[in-house]
């Protein structure tokens, strides 16, 4: 039980986090069905964002918002790294819209030859 | 086969290679020096005591302005893959005799009066909810991204329940690109009145933790919040199999 406690909480973050960017490489490598590949591509966005949290994490350190339980005078000794709460917000945004983007094109796929195999699209294969 | 020991290979190696960041993982003390600055300073300068927010809207607000520009580039390209021009209804007329059958039976049953009435109930709540999210997002976790997210929520909520219901796409088209404007005008007057472009202290920063304060950030949320809930909205309005409404 000791041993559990004793691993820091970012560092299961950040295996976790690695962990997904593998399985969703994996997904998008193997997968032929498009839909199953944007899964994949979303888990590793996740993935990416756990570990971007991980690092910013700071021993003991909580959300960097100043309230009642985080005095503005000790606030630096209090709080976790902003900076990269604030890129994975950004990052989140924008995994959103790629995802987007790529399911318009898996239904404009789908419409244009009635399946979401990705091996009948073989135009752009050599 | 080959592909397949290629692609085992590949994970092995990208594994390995995380293998040794884990391996050296130490988990940080204390904050970086930029971390430390803006924990430091921040709360003083800007007037918001959520970080993030001041991170995200002033300090690093640049990104933000680009990060709304992905998402309007997003937004309008889903728009311009998924829109239908006459030509492409036609096709549609054209499908196999299948197709059509499955279209008509899938019609709609129309909503009992249980989840028609939840609905007009609930709607304006989580459109309340999302406008309180990015109204107190320099105060408390959220923001506009968020808040506009409870809004597109909302939406979803709606086109779930309500299928047949019509979402004006004009409406949606002004209020965001107004809100996008506004966004770039309030972060020109920066350069004039204060420090910078998108700097927050063209208005007075106000008291300390009360809702109208930290300047001009509550303004570039709501803002933002307004332009991501209708940008969301109207992808979902897009994704739709029916498209009702003009193009």
């Amino acid at each position: 039980m000791n041993m559990l406690t004793d691993i820091p909480i970012s560092l299961i973050v950040l295996c976790s986090g690695l962990g997904l960017i593998l399985i969703g490489m994996w997904g998008m490598l193997t997968q032929r069905n498009i839909i199953r590949m944007i899964i994949g591509f979303s888990l590793m966005d996740t993935g990416i964002h756990m570990v971007m949290v991980s690092i910013g994490y700071v021993t003991g350190g909580t959300a960097p918002i100043i309230n009642d339980a985080v005095p503005i005078a000790d606030a630096v000794n209090r709080v976790v790294d902003p900076v990269p709460s604030a890129l994975v917000l950004t990052a989140i945004v924008i995994g959103l819209g790629v995802t987007a983007v790529m399911l318009a094109f898996a239904v404009r796929i789908f419409k244009a030859r009635n399946t979401l195999n990705i091996d009948e699209c073989t135009e752009s294969k050599w | 086969m080959i592909k397949r020991i290629f692609i085992f290979a590949m994970l092995a190696l990208m594994a390995m290679i995380f293998f040794n960041l884990v391996a050296n993982y130490t988990e940080n003390t204390t904050l970086s020096k930029l971390g430390h600055y803006y924990a430091d300073k921040g709360p003083q300068e800007l007037g918001a005591p959520n970080l993030v927010t001041a991170v995200v809207v002033t300090y690093r607000g640049l990104d933000t302005l680009g990060e709304v520009t992905v998402l309007f580039i997003s937004a309008a390209g889903v728009g311009l893959l998924l829109r239908r021009t006459r030509r492409n209804q036609d096709d549609d007329k054209g499908l196999e005799q299948g197709d059509r059958a499955e279209e008509t039976a899938g019609v709609h049953k129309p909503a009992s009066e249980i989840v028609e009435t939840a609905t007009e109930l609930l709607l304006p709540m989580v459109v309340l909810f999302g406008v309180y999210v990015f109204m107190n997002g320099h105060l408390s976790p959220g923001g506009g991204f968020q808040g506009g997210a409870i809004i597109a929520s909302g939406t979803m909520f709606l086109l779930l329940a309500l299928p047949e219901s019509h979402i004006s796409r004009l409406m949606i088209a002004i209020t965001e690109s107004m809100s996008g404007f506004s966004y770039v005008v309030v972060g020109v007057l920066g350069v004039f009145l204060a420090g910078g472009f998108l700097d927050n202290r063209i208005m007075d920063l106000g008291t300390y933790g009360s809702l109208f304060s930290a300047g001009a950030i509550p303004l570039i949320y709501l803002f933002v919040g307004l332009k991501v809930g209708f940008e969301l909205s109207a992808v979902l309005d897009r994704f739709r199999k029916e498209d009702t409404g003009p193009v």
